[in-house]
């Protein structure tokens, strides 16, 4: 037990045990198996035929039940294991792997994260060291910022008239805001007294912006960053979802109507995994930046 | 010979009045300076010593009046004029070489990365942080901080150095070895000096001339006290001089007395220069003051 004094061993154990009863939960639940259907025998065949359209397998005994219901544990770590055996695969429209669809979805999330920032920064800039400017655009971001981003899809979709782009569109729009507040909150921040020595040392404005201002803001810049990224990535799946075609939401969607219920719990976990990945990155990138006073 | 019309800084009517006040903080601020004279201004809290400090160095305006110094107005922020903050103001981010260096290449932006890194290391070496040049403000303690300030203004050798009570939070065995070496560099640099205190101490270690306020509002240069005593002077030897305790004494019966029945513009606007220590001391022999911070 002596291992288990360092907190970091100890919290580590404890998670394990909670995903061991999560796994022990889903199995006992599953263990049973659907609701049991009829044996054959005893149903006539439009029985037969409706049990067929309503998804169930009558095909078989007792044993297949389990199939047409929430997936057993056996049954996720099969797809699972097909799913990561070829992640990249492309087999037309409706049939790609799941890391392909992840790409597509990391692509778009990441042109309209860049675009926003290239966007919100400069113009964060702006609005921070301008009282006026500040007060002139509030409004408009007030109004703004608080529209879901799928509102603007059909607009999007109206306008811009190719759904691949509306996404991007919609990622953009979502992830614009909390950098713009952020960078505008940071520079606005920046101490009086860095900026006095700058002045009597007649830092020529640009290097002013680049060598005093945007480092002193960087950390605030960096979390308006980091909580839009987390937006971008919870907005994907939603806007996917809704314009199709390609990513992790469509797959998620795709799923569904293949009624394959592990693969929807596996993009679930791909999801999952990397959203917290991209966190980890962003949260990476501030620490670097981050200064103690 | 503050009014020879020779000064190098040269202070004529100043007054400011904050929006929404009727009476100006200060009015009539007239003095001048000379070339490497180090002189400290002290008075209460509120007279507005760090408003005329940063209408030295451009960073504020003054209401009325002007500020020359070497005969041309002063009217902005320039390299000319160092700034040691009160709260050493270095960028927490940078290390003491990149906090230095920032302000060298400031001054001269054609300079290479090794003519930036002497100067810079020259500096440092100077006020006694060779050892800590690559570290982060944060590494270091407040006196250490206030030495790199120091450092950094000297750096880009200023005509004029302006500081606002750079020793002000610090503890009193730190801010005397700072003092000491704040006046080894002037006397080596011959360096011209304005200088914020609260610490009658400090300024009779280091001025040659202390201009004494009047409170706020409406607060002046009420007095200049020339300080007499020879400049070599050293922090443990000083009060065996004995102008020492004349100079102390005229200083703080000023601000502990006469200084709060010269505001509203009681004072004069052209003060008069005295030089205390040479005074012989009246009947009674000097009583010496009871040692306090005037804060």
């Amino acid at each position: 037990m002596t291992g288990l004094r360092s907190p970091a061993l100890r919290s580590a154990a404890l998670s394990l045990m909670i995903l061991a009863l999560v796994l022990l939960v889903w199995h006992l639940a599953t263990l049973g198996g659907a609701a049991p259907v009829a044996p054959k025998a005893a149903m006539t065949a439009e029985e037969i035929e409706y049990a067929k359209l309503l998804g169930k397998d009558v095909s078989g005994g007792g044993a297949d039940a389990a199939k047409s219901g929430f997936p057993t544990l056996a049954q996720m770590g099969q797809a699972i294991a097909t799913q990561l055996a070829s992640p990249f695969y492309d087999n037309g429209p409706n049939d790609k792997g799941v890391g392909l669809q992840l790409a597509y979805s990391l692509a778009r999330v990441g042109l309209g994260f860049a675009i926003a920032a290239v966007v919100a920064i400069p113009l964060g800039f702006l609005i921070g060291m301008s009282p006026l400017v500040y007060r002139a655009l509030d409004p408009f971001i007030q109004v703004l910022k608080p529209i879901s981003p799928l509102a603007w899809m059909p607009l999007a979709l109206y306008t811009i008239k190719d759904s691949n782009i509306s996404g991007i569109f919609v990622i953009f729009i979502c992830s614009v805001w909390p950098m713009l507040l952020n960078t505008a909150f940071g520079v606005a921040g920046v101490r009086r007294e860095w900026l006095n020595v700058a002045r009597t040392l007649e830092v020529k404005p640009l290097r002013r912006a680049f060598e005093v201002i945007l480092p002193a803001a960087a950390p605030t810049i960096l979390t308006g960053m980091r909580i839009s990224m987390g937006i971008a990535w919870l907005v994907i799946v939603a806007a996917e979802m809704l314009v199709g075609g390609t990513g992790i939401g469509y797959f998620v969607w795709n799923e569904w109507n293949n009624l394959s219920l592990p693969n929807v719990i596996f993009a679930i976990l791909m999801i999952g995994l990397v959203g917290m990945l991209l966190d980890l990155m962003f949260a990476r990138l501030q620490k670097a930046v981050t200064y103690v006073d | 010979m503050s009014t020879d019309g020779h000064d190098y800084l040269r202070i004529e009517g100043l007054a400011k009045t904050y929006p929404g006040s009727v009476e100006p903080v200060f009015d009539s601020v007239n003095f001048g300076m000379q070339r490497g004279e180090f002189v400290v201004i002290i008075g209460h809290s509120g007279c507005g010593k760090t408003t005329i400090l940063n209408v030295l160095a451009g960073l504020e305006q003054a209401s009325e009046g002007y500020v020359f110094m070497d005969g041309r107005e002063v009217s902005g922020p320039s390299l000319e004029r160092g700034v040691v903050f009160q709260g050493h103001a270095l960028m927490p981010w940078l290390s003491v070489r990149k906090n230095i260096a920032f302000a060298v290449r400031s001054k001269w932006p054609d300079w290479s990365a090794t003519q930036v890194n002497a100067q810079v290391e020259r500096y440092v070496e100077m006020v006694g942080l060779g050892g800590a040049i690559d570290k982060k403000p944060s590494q270091l303690s407040g006196g250490m901080k206030q030495r790199v300030g120091i450092a950094r203004a000297f750096a880009i050798q200023p005509k004029m150095l302006l500081l606002d009570e750079p020793f002000g939070a610090l503890d009193a065995l730190t801010r005397g070895s700072i003092q000491d070496e704040l006046l080894k560099i002037c006397a080596e640099t011959r360096q011209t000096v304005f200088m914020i205190t609260h610490d009658v101490d400090e300024a009779i270690l280091l001025a040659d001339r202390i201009l004494l306020m009047s409170n706020g509002p409406q607060a002046r240069v009420a007095e200049i006290v020339r300080n007499t005593m020879p400049r070599s002077r050293q922090r443990a030897t000083l009060h065996h001089d004995p102008q020492y305790y004349r100079i102390r004494n005229h200083l703080v019966d000023f601000l502990v007395a006469r200084s709060k029945d010269l505001s509203h513009g009681r004072a004069p606007a052209q003060p008069a220069e005295v030089s205390p220590g040479l005074t012989e001391p009246e009947s009674a022999p000097v009583q010496p003051v009871h040692l306090r911070r005037i804060a």
